[in-house]
């Protein structure tokens, strides 16, 4: 497994260095330095050199880097990177140079905790903030507690302590979908999905059993089909009119007793205290794009660019999308821009190549209108512009693309207690782009 | 932090070593870390320390507890393992789960350290005795300490799953971290069990797995699942794969690196499955901002499934991809649009349309990248001959040698149906010499075959001839002009039937692993090896002797080869084929399915030249004086015998995949080492020995 896990910054400077075994030698932070950072060929996470294994990830402003000598297991790698900055995120804020050279101790306390040998062990980031604190435990208090955290360390409940409690027991569900669209220059969607997250925040007393209803088409379909006289042939306008929804597939936080969900699909789970993400999915049948582009993008000889941009909001005119920011490449030698909007402010900015139209507010069912024109410089060498899309963010509360609704929450406790129940809806732009 | 990178603070240590007993767990844990950094420098030292280690083990705080048993393990001195014994078994019967786990991980530690010590004092058996413990994490680190040992020293047997032991790693699974479910799916991934009603089982408790949240967890779970339904019958297969299917796709949307892990998986598995996700093609376009990793790999499976129903929207985005500016990917588009060609042949006459919209652009590297691959599916498809002209005219934006060089095949194979052929030719034989080899040979085939088809121009064969026989320096060149030029004035028309030989078929241009290899990496998904589909030992190895190993196993691997394929070797050595299409048979069911492009390949014409020169220089010459004595037929069939030859005996694919990257551009070099790798030497060892001996025995021959 892992012989060792390196922190770089930018530079190339060893920030972390953390062996887990006798094969995990510090000259090895000068390999990768001069095969990887300062090389700029390579093309892949993953390298050997002789035995060695280098598997990087880089994020904010450092490379974090995990040694292997053996045939190990890659995804788990990564997954394991990638938790780490998760880690370093939830306690430093931001996991970048600043914050490892601010925290090394922490760092090393959390990466021994966390790996053993170079074997990953628990990674719950609530569980590790008990023990492994900014300010230092006190000895006293981890005396009485300890027992106590290792018990919940190890648990078959690792995420959950039994004896929280709440005057006013909460929990707020927050659909949050993003929207994926690949749309062609001619206008036809070569791809569109959903991702959906639902984050869930409970604040409930006790050790709650929680079961979660979704408008799950396969769910209903099976309740449908139990039925004596199922109406087997309106299947798909009944399903429309039920409104449900049809999930590729969805994952589930460590929590959700997945042997349930695999025989009867419902979902139901023993919460950790606090925020977490209950579920992910991904749909792809009947999604409602909230927006539709209209692109038209003229080349104008060799000095000059045309742009025609039509935005129209596709949902309900009571709702509206905030923050909607539509990104216009142009090519790398433009000089000038003359942009005209219809609504909400344009600007060129030079060193992302775009011209960037924010339109703060998007009342449902308008449309509105950027014209513009990119003026170029000569090149000496006409090299060919990429085009890439034109992509556009969004965020839009209480819609959701794949028209997945929660049907109902139902928190069960010993102490039998009332509960209440929040739920919003919001959908965001994932990678929603428009060739041209 | 100075100490962690390389600076050298040893001198503190007995300083430090005063700090140990403090009751502070902060900074008890630094100085453990120093402990573990610089015990090696002052074993004597660390004695001192072993007191408070004892003694930690057995504070009432069990994080203490767990802390001094873990860095005991890590302090690698001989003098410490003594001292570890008692507490070590004192921590694995903990009632602290927190400490048995850590101490299960000791264990193997321990075993690096001393393997004797361990076996001695039964700690294996008590390790195999924690698999049954009530706590999934302490069971989760019992396998994982057993297997480690059991991957280091085999003889112990430690970690042999039982029906009992699997029914507990069954019950672990659902409970324990993701990382631990890791562990225990490897484990069941490699359990091997002939009872039906075992896989059943194993695959129904391991099929939730597939809507865990960490993807490595899935990789894992369908890593299971793929093994063990091998066994159970067809409509349950089909179930579980339309299963795996959604999984799948899911993983697409996780971080890059993880993406590129599961396409490489994902690329495996459609190897053994061709149909598991063919109806998910959209999922795999590229997105702008994919990392250049990732949209190369998403091609490669693009192709893989692509099928006559999806095709059109393949080749839509795969035009798309052919005008963006990164040049590897744009290359690597083009040649993917010329293997839909030849894999469906109901999309053949849209591909070629787009192909020459392409060839349009006058775009330099496409214009090339497009001809080579037109060049196949001419091959492939006789009745394309109306867009040679058009491809005539890009003739001087050509500057790469793999391009002229399909041009060049490409005007001397239909030379009847253009009547500037010779002209075309002549421009090229002006620069004759300073052309590269693969040109030049192609360049010479051209010729005489031009001259076969329009005997007016024996000028030009014969200042082509000329040329190469008295100025080349290469021996194949001039060896092949010399041929051509006997059979030429011996009997035109033997040398017509020669020559102008019907020409095997292509089949794919894709390319696969071998049988073989597919299998052993099907068992390490997940793993590194199925990232660079190479086997572990290819890689991974201890020192020198690793690499000794590699090259004792691949001599072998020939040695066997020679013995498994008499045939072969009889036709080789009693120049005779008499049945030449199950000749062709065993070779593509014996070796490898990359070779299958290398027989059929025209033989003479453009890719002769590399497939002799890649498989071995020796089998190029030792074809040659067989050529002259054999019809015409057999001469083909010899050299396909050897360039299949060559893929098998390096099993690996490689030669394979070398000669389609010589021939095709670049495309599948881009990513460097990881993807197509140069055949490793040792086994080039092997063929080279393999190659010598069919060339002694053809020397018998005269």
């Amino acid at each position: 497994m892992l012989s060792g896990i390196l922190l770089f910054n930018q530079k190339g400077e060893n920030l972390i260095f953390r062996q887990f075994r006798n094969d995990c030698r510090p000259r090895l932070s000068d390999v990768f330095r001069i095969q990887v950072i300062s090389n700029a060929q390579v093309r892949s996470p993953i390298l050997t050199l002789g035995s060695t294994t280098f598997s990087h990830v880089k994020h904010e402003n450092i490379y974090l880097v995990a040694i292997t000598k053996s045939n190990a297991n890659a995804a788990l790698v990564f997954e394991f990177l990638y938790r780490l900055i998760a880690l370093g995120r939830s306690y430093f804020g931001k996991f970048d140079e600043e914050a490892v050279k601010n925290n090394f101790v922490l760092i090393y306390e959390l990466l021994d905790e966390i790996l053993d040998f170079g074997y990953p062990q628990n990674t719950e980031t609530d569980t590790l903030k008990m023990y492994i604190t900014t300010e230092g435990v006190k000895s006293e208090r981890a005396m009485e507690d300890s027992s106590r955290i290792t018990m919940q360390a190890t648990g078959a409940l690792s995420w959950r302590r039994a004896d929280v409690k709440y005057r006013k027991n909460e929990a707020f569900v927050d659909v949050i979908e993003d929207v994926n669209l690949l749309m062609s220059a001619a206008g036809t969607v070569l791809k569109e999905d959903v991702t959906g997250q639902i984050i869930m925040r409970a604040y409930l007393s006790g050790v709650p059993e929680c079961k979660f209803g979704l408008n799950d088409r396969l769910l209903l379909d099976d309740t449908g089909l139990s039925r004596p006289n199922g109406n087997k042939n309106g299947s798909k306008a009944t399903r429309a009119a039920a409104g449900s929804v049809t999930l590729e597939d969805c994952q589930f936080h460590q929590c959700v007793k997945l042997g349930r969900f695999d025989t009867d699909r419902t979902i139901s789970f023993i919460p950790p205290d606090g925020e977490f993400e209950l579920m992910r999915y991904r749909a792809t049948e009947n999604i409602n794009l909230p927006f539709k582009v209209h692109v038209i993008v003229n080349e104008v000889g060799k000095t000059k660019v045309e742009y025609q941009i039509a935005v129209r909001a596709n949902y309900g005119s009571k709702l509206f999308a905030t923050n909607v920011i539509v990104k216009v490449p142009t090519p790398l030698n433009t000089a000038t821009t003359h942009v005209r909007t219809s609504q909400g402010k344009a600007k060129y900015e030079p060193a992302e190549n775009n011209i960037v139209w924010r339109i703060p507010r998007f009342t449902g069912q308008s449309e509105y209108v950027l014209s513009a024109d990119a003026i170029l410089t000569a090149m000496t060498n006409q090299k060919a512009w990429s085009r890439p899309p034109v992509s556009l963010n969004f965020s839009l509360l209480m819609f959701t693309s794949s028209g997945l609704l929660v049907r109902y929450l139902k928190v069960f406790e010993k102490s039998n207690y009332s509960s209440v129940k929040w739920v919003r809806y919001m959908t965001r732009a994932g990678s929603y782009e428009i060739r041209f | 932090m100075a100490m962690t990178l390389g600076k050298d603070v040893s001198a503190l240590f007995p300083d430090v070593l005063k700090n140990i007993a403090t009751p502070d767990l902060d900074q008890k844990k630094l100085v453990y870390l120093y402990l573990m950094n610089y015990a090696k420098s002052h074993p004597d030292l660390c004695i001192l320390a072993v007191n408070t280690f004892v003694q930690d083990s057995e504070d009432p705080n069990p994080l203490v507890r767990a802390l001094a048993i873990r860095t005991m393990g890590c302090i690698r001195v001989d003098k410490m393992v003594d001292y570890m014994e008692e507490p070590l078994k004192k921590t694995l019967k903990d009632e602290s789960p927190y400490v048995r786990k850590t101490a299960a991980i000791c264990v193997a530690k321990l075993f690096d350290l001393n393997p004797q010590l361990c076996l001695e004092n039964g700690f294996l058996e008590q390790l195999q005795e924690m698999i049954a413990d009530s706590n999934p994490m302490v069971v989760a680190n019992s396998v994982t300490a057993l297997a480690e040992i059991m991957h280091s020293a085999p003889e112990t047997g430690a970690l042999a799953i039982t029906p009992a032991v699997l029914k507990k790693l069954l019950l672990a699974l659902n409970e324990c971290t993701e990382w631990g479910r890791i562990t225990i799916l490897t484990q069941l991934a490699e359990y091997k069990t002939t009872d039906l009603k075992e896989m059943e089982h194993i695959c129904e408790r391991v099929v939730p797995q597939f809507q865990h949240v960490n993807p490595s967890v899935v990789i894992s779970a369908i890593k299971v699942v793929f093994a063990h339904m091998k066994g159970l019958n067809y409509e349950v297969v089909k179930t579980y794969m339309r299963k795996m299917a959604p999984p799948l796709v899911t993983l697409l949307s996780s971080a890059p690196e993880v993406q590129y892990v599961a396409l490489r998986n994902i690329n495996l598995l459609l190897q053994k499955q061709p149909d598991i996700l063919s109806k998910e093609m959209r999922v795999f376009f590229c997105k702008f901002n994919d990392p250049p990793y990732v949209k190369l790999e998403k091609l490669e499976i693009m192709i893989r499934i692509a099928n006559d129903s999806n095709v059109d929207q393949l080749l839509m985005e795969l035009k798309e991809y052919a005008l963006e500016v990164d040049m590897d990917f744009v290359r690597r588009a083009v040649k993917a649009i010329g293997q839909c060609a030849i894999k469906i042949e109901s999309a053949k006459d849209k591909c070629v349309n787009v192909l020459m919209d392409l060839i349009n652009t006058k775009v330099n590297y496409v214009v090339q990248e497009a001809i080579v691959v037109i060049k196949d599916i001419l091959r492939k498809y006789p009745g394309y001959e109306g867009i040679i002209p058009q491809l005539c005219q890009s003739l001087d934006e050509l500057d790469e040698p793999g391009a002229r060089g399909s041009l060049i095949w490409i005007v001397g194979e239909y030379a009847e149906k253009i009547d500037n052929a010779d002209e075309i030719l002549s421009t090229f034989i002006d620069g004759l010499e300073e052309e590269e080899t693969q040109v030049q040979l192609q360049l010479l085939t051209a010729g005489v075959k031009l001259f076969l088809k329009k005997p007016q121009t024996q000028a030009l064969v014969q200042k082509v001839l000329q040329s190469v026989t008295t100025k080349s320096d290469n021996p194949d060149l001039r060896d092949r002009a010399f041929i051509y030029w006997r059979l030429l004035s011996n009997d035109p028309a033997l040398a017509k039937t020669i020559i102008l030989a019907d020409k095997p078929p292509i089949t794919s241009t894709i390319k696969s692993l071998p049988p073989g290899l597919l299998e052993q990496l099907l068992s390490e998904i997940s793993t590194l090896a199925s990232v660079y589909h190479k086997p572990p030992e290819t890689f991974v190895g201890h020192g020198r002797t690793g690499a000794d190993a590699l090259q004792k196993r691949a001599l072998e691997e020939a040695q066997q080869n020679a013995r498994e394929n008499p045939i072969q070797a009889a036709a080789v050595s009693g120049g005779k084929v008499t049945n030449v299409d199950n000749l062709l048979d065993i070779d593509f069911d014996g070796g490898a399915p990359a070779s299958a492009s290398t027989p059929s390949n025209d033989l003479f014409g453009a890719d002769s030249a590399e497939t002799s020169r890649v498989a071995s220089p020796i089998s190029g010459l030792s074809a040659n004086p067989g050529g002259i004595q054999q019809p015409a037929n057999n001469l083909d069939d010899l050299l396909g015998v050897f360039g299949s030859d060559g893929s098998v005996q390096n099993g690996g694919g490689n030669t394979g995949g070398s000669e389609m990257d010589i021939l095709g551009g670049f495309g599948g070099m881009s990513l460097g080492g990881t993807t197509s790798p140069p055949p490793p030497p040792p086994q080039q060892g092997g063929q080279q020995q393999r190659s010598q001996m069919k060339n002694e025995d053809i020397l018998g021959l005269f």
